[in-house]
């Protein structure tokens, strides 16, 4: 009885806190913390957004003269813009489809026990810093596929791709797109594994219970299901591979050309490689020109971002 | 209990009071026995010393311990235009100071004296790996075609011409070039400029003028490249070049192999750049690329120090030239020598650049 009544005095003391000036001031708190997070990151991007535009000017207003290479700002920056784009996209087109199925196969048809381990091996390759990518890729990988870069030089010449001559040391854009490929993998795995694993039960059911095969349900229910999913866990890699430095910068032997040959020696030139590489030479406007470099990848990555939140929100709308 | 923490309490500021005592008087004391040298100064600059750098900076710290120098490997151009602007004492750089950045060194030195010496030599290697062939001798004429993508096959004339009685194989040639901007491409493509202008059509640069050759970043990049690659041919350090086919270079008639007595007798031959060397502390050397001793190999890269005769502080003063009379000595030469593979500077280059040294006012 006594237990009883100390108890209700207790829930009663809770509510009456709740609605009490004890109460609201942790809430006070709480809600200003989480207000000064939120706006602490727009701060931060507005903050990197104007450092780069103001460090940008100094290279916009210089003569083509006085910036690296003696050309103006555009036909600078054009071709390394060009490269950025480059390796990310083809990093991109062979990431995606090996993550979904990886993200299916864990999700849908391996048994639970085998499903997360592998789970685990995927999210360590996370793990690996960026630097080992680019080691693996230079003693590793690249050498691996000499033999292959020859053949594709000259069997599959007559396709633009692989026009060649083949580089004799591996370092070319194919084997860049690859490494890369293998480090974004796990965030595109992941994003679309976990809500694969969310789909409706009786979506499933329904579907298998129509008489449908496990293909069949995985795709009238499991891929429309995670289509937005696949869509931002897409562009999150996307991301990733535009800003990528170390390893690009490693591997890929540039030469800051166009060029969509992607297994010959000279190779275009990406922006997040192109500022590693002449960054700690640098001084005065070419520092700047460096920068504005830095300011397009910005741009690309937004624009990047918008789209798919535009094709995520279509999707949700349909 | 409360007065054996007080008394804990007070036992352990005694302590710590005795202990700053201590180490105040032990600190001045060993400076005062040591050298009367105190204070720090901060430099800035060239890449390429930073090895050295950091064992000249290891040397002079340990005999003089009063002393505290920092050297922040940002660039050979940064280290200039820091020095310009008067952010640091020293500065460290792969090419002397141009025509454009003399004025304004010398005004950061008012109302003393610039003051620019040649401190790290190092020999550059030509590296190849080329199956089949140990002995490869190259003109320079035929180097600057190789490197400008002109000849292609090992098995070219030109090749065949410089190598009598060696069997070529037809393989194709992969130049390998630094992707990064770097003194050891100013000075390599220097040497190219200079031993066969008629078939290098580029102004000397840090960052390679060439597209389409293989590209790799800093020296281990280039070396690994090379490696993995057969028909492969780039320039490194000599240091950095162990285990690869080192390349013979024609110097008037004969070949001959990159050697750090080489390089320190090639910028012995070197003469002053009258128009960069404006004041008489300001050695801005033209490196003699065309040198036609067989005892001298033209093929190196020389580095600078940079700084002023004159000082806000003495103290500073002092070690400044301290610092850059241990560099320039021969102790601080082999330091660096070993830790940083370059050549010694010869007693002929000691002779001239001494007085720069000792026009500091220390």
């Amino acid at each position: 009885m006594e237990a009883h009544t100390d108890t209700t005095t207790q829930a009663g003391q809770i509510l009456a806190g709740a609605s009490g000036g004890s109460r609201r001031l942790g809430d006070r708190i709480f809600s200003n913390a989480a207000t000064i997070a939120a706006v602490t990151i727009l701060a931060l991007l507005a903050g990197v957004a104007i450092f780069l535009i103001v460090k940008s000017i100094p290279a916009v207003t210089a003569s083509a003269a006085d910036l690296p290479e003696g050309k103006t700002l555009v036909d600078y920056i054009a071709p390394l813009a060009f490269g950025t784009v480059l390796a990310a996209t083809l990093a991109t087109i062979v990431a995606v489809p090996l993550a979904v199925a990886v993200a299916l196969f864990i999700s849908h048809i391996a048994p639970r026990r085998i499903a997360l381990t592998l789970a685990y091996i995927v999210d360590l390759l996370a793990a690996i810093p960026s630097i080992v990518y680019g080691l693996w890729g230079i003693f590793v990988l690249g050498p691996a596929f000499v033999g292959v870069l020859n053949w594709l030089a000259d069997n599959l010449g007559f396709i633009p791709f692989f026009t060649g001559p083949a580089s004799v040391t591996g370092r070319t854009m194919l084997v860049a797109g690859l490494v890369l490929a293998v480090m974004i993998l796990p965030i595109v795995s992941a994003v679309a594994r976990e809500v694969f694993s969310q789909t409706p039960r009786r979506l499933e059911e329904g579907a298998l219970a129509l008489g449908a095969t496990r293909w069949e349900m995985i795709r009238m229910t499991v891929l429309p299901f995670g289509r937005s999913a696949m869509i931002s866990g897409t562009m999150l890699g996307l991301g990733r591979a535009l800003g990528e430095t170390m390893a690009v910068t490693i591997i890929l032997s540039v030469s800051g050309v166009v060029s969509f040959d992607l297994v010959s020696q000279s190779n275009p030139t990406p922006i997040a490689a192109n500022i590693a590489l002449n960054f700690p030479e640098s001084s005065g406007v070419a520092v700047n020109a460096l920068i504005a470099s830095g300011l397009v990848l910005f741009a690309i990555t937004l624009v990047v971002n918008m789209i798919a939140r535009v094709v995520i929100a279509r999707q949700n709308l349909q | 209990m409360r007065s054996r923490k007080l008394g804990f309490a007070l036992a352990a500021s005694a302590v710590l009071a005795l202990g700053v005592a201590a180490c105040g008087s032990s600190s001045s004391s060993s400076s005062s026995s040591s050298s009367n040298l105190s204070g720090e100064i901060a430099g800035a600059g060239s890449s390429a010393q930073q090895a050295a750098q950091e064992a000249w900076i290891a040397d002079f710290q340990n005999a003089n311990s009063g002393v505290t120098i920092s050297y922040d490997p940002v660039g050979s151009g940064g280290g200039r235009e820091q020095f310009i602007g008067g952010g640091i004492d020293y500065a460290g750089s792969d090419a002397p100071l141009d025509s454009t950045e003399l004025p304004g060194a010398t005004k950061n030195c008012a109302p003393g004296e610039l003051v620019e010496i040649p401190a790290y030599v190092s020999p550059i290697a030509i590296i190849y790996n080329l199956q089949g062939v140990d002995n490869l001798q190259l003109s320079p004429s035929t180097t600057a075609q190789i490197f400008n993508q002109k000849i292609t096959t090992w098995n070219d004339p030109a090749i065949a011409k410089d190598n009598p009685g060696v069997t070529l194989p037809s393989t194709k040639i992969t130049p390998v070039n630094r992707s990064d901007d770097s003194g050891t491409t100013q000075n390599f493509t220097e040497y190219l400029k200079g031993a066969a202008p008629a078939d290098w059509p580029y102004d000397p640069a840090g960052t390679w003028p060439v597209k389409g050759g293989e590209a790799a970043a800093q020296t281990s990049g280039v070396v690994e490249a090379v490696t993995a690659g057969d028909g492969t041919i780039g320039y490194a350090d000599e240091s950095q070049a162990s285990g690869l086919g080192i390349a013979k270079v024609k110097v008037g008639n004969t070949y001959v192999a990159p050697s750090a007595a080489g390089a320190a007798k090639d910028l012995e031959l070197s003469k002053k750049d009258p128009a960069l060397s404006q004041g008489k502390n300001v050695f801005a050397y033209t490196i003699d690329r065309t040198s036609t001793d067989p005892s001298a190999y033209p093929v190196l890269l020389v580095s600078y120090l940079i700084g002023c005769t004159h000082y806000d502080s003495a103290s500073k003063a002092a070690i400044v030239k301290g610092y850059f009379n241990y560099i320039v000595s021969p102790a601080g030469q082999q330091s660096a020598a070993k830790t940083a593979g370059s050549a010694p500077i010869s007693d002929a280059v000691r002779k001239q650049i001494q007085p720069a040294v000792d026009a500091i006012k220390g």
